[in-house]
């Protein structure tokens, strides 16, 4: 039996870590802003590096954070928490493909480490599946250098949380962040449409309780998205009209 | 909350984060998923990022900016503009912060 060489020596081990290192910087500033939202929330700087250590989830962190400090039920904290995460459950559908060799565990273990920032990328860099050890060997990657870019800066925010005026609005690093990989999608007009299909659900769904808003955007989007992949193949004209647009 | 509360709250939250993440991964055999579903899926992202993204960029408290003096409409335009230009995610992040920056701090928007 030969060793198979360790993860972090695989190629897409550095390609992962990479394209991470990119976003990196959009991830840290959330932390920070995650960080100092939850020392200013009273949870105590033990409790909240914890949460953020366990839970490594921001939005969800950020959701159920008001919910706690107001002591509501385990339960609602729970669900607010649950919804707000939907969307993981629609992408880990995705996933399936790419580690269906991998054992039951392994399989979790992968999933839980991959935050949008991670899944986008790997969608990214593997349209279809390869080779188990690659798509693995690319998320540690990935995921290694996000969950120290998130955690490490988590910590800086409730040390800092103090001394971080919070008009300065620097999350919206995060925010642009997400502008850039949100923008690397539109790659033709299906993402296009379904982009602003989604841009308009989101907000027509707005008063929506628990962010579910969010997954009636999904929901939008993947149904004009199959009514363009079938009903209509784009024609080339419309593409020229809208690059010169 | 007490802190017995807490970490019940905490733990509780941990493993939301993984059967969400891990849903479809649980069960030991693939469930069908028919094609035009996987074909879907993948626009999944894209419009959560959006719907995410929204609320942050474009909108007060439940409704969508209605001033042009705000200042994270031109750190938005300043990010996409970059990121247009060079597709360089690092810049796009750098500029749009320098630009809130300097109209929050400097004209108080």
């Amino acid at each position: 039996m030969t060793t198979p060489t360790p993860l972090w020596r695989h190629p897409e081990f550095a390609v992962g870590a990479r394209e991470a290192r990119d976003v990196a910087l959009g991830i840290g500033a959330w932390g920070l802003v995650a960080g100092v939202a939850m020392s200013k929330a009273g949870l105590g700087p033990v409790f909240a590096v914890a949460m953020s250590l366990c839970v490594f989830a921001g939005s969800a962190q950020l959701a159920a954070l008001p919910l706690m400090v107001q002591g509501a039920p385990l339960w609602v904290i729970w669900a607010t928490a649950f919804c707000v995460n939907l969307r993981f459950i629609i992408f880990s559908a995705g996933w399936r493909p790419y580690l269906q060799s991998l054992s039951r565990p392994m399989r979790l273990f992968v999933a839980y480490f991959t935050v949008d920032f991670t899944y986008i990328a790997f969608m990214r860099r593997f349209p279809r599946p390869v080779d188990a050890r690659a798509h693995v060997a690319y998320v540690a990657g990935n995921a290694t250098v996000s969950w120290i870019a998130w955690q490490a800066t988590t910590v800086l925010g409730v040390v800092l949380a103090d001394v971080i005026p919070e008009r300065w609005g620097l999350g919206f690093a995060g925010s642009l962040a997400l502008l850039g990989i949100t923008a690397s999608l539109l790659v033709d007009r299906a993402t296009w449409i379904a982009a602003a299909v989604a841009a308009c659900a989101a907000l027509a769904a707005f008063a929506l309780p628990l962010h579910l808003n969010i997954v009636v955007a999904i929901a939008a989007a993947m149904a004009v998205g199959i009514l363009i992949d079938h009903l209509s193949p784009a024609p080339p004209a419309v593409e020229r009209q809208e690059d010169a647009a | 909350m007490t802190a017995g509360m807490t970490i019940a709250a905490i733990a509780g939250l941990t493993l939301v984060s993984i059967v969400t993440r891990g849903f479809f991964l649980i069960p030991e055999r693939e469930l069908p998923i028919p094609g035009w579903l996987r074909e879907a899926l993948r626009y999944a992202p894209l419009a959560a990022l959006v719907a995410v993204l929204l609320p942050e960029i474009a909108m007060t408290d439940g409704h969508l900016v209605h001033t042009w003096r705000d200042a994270r409409l031109y750190a938005t335009a300043t990010g996409v503009l970059v990121f247009v230009t060079t597709r360089s995610l690092l810049g796009t992040i750098l500029a749009g912060t320098a630009v809130l920056l300097a109209l929050r701090l400097g004209l108080g928007w």
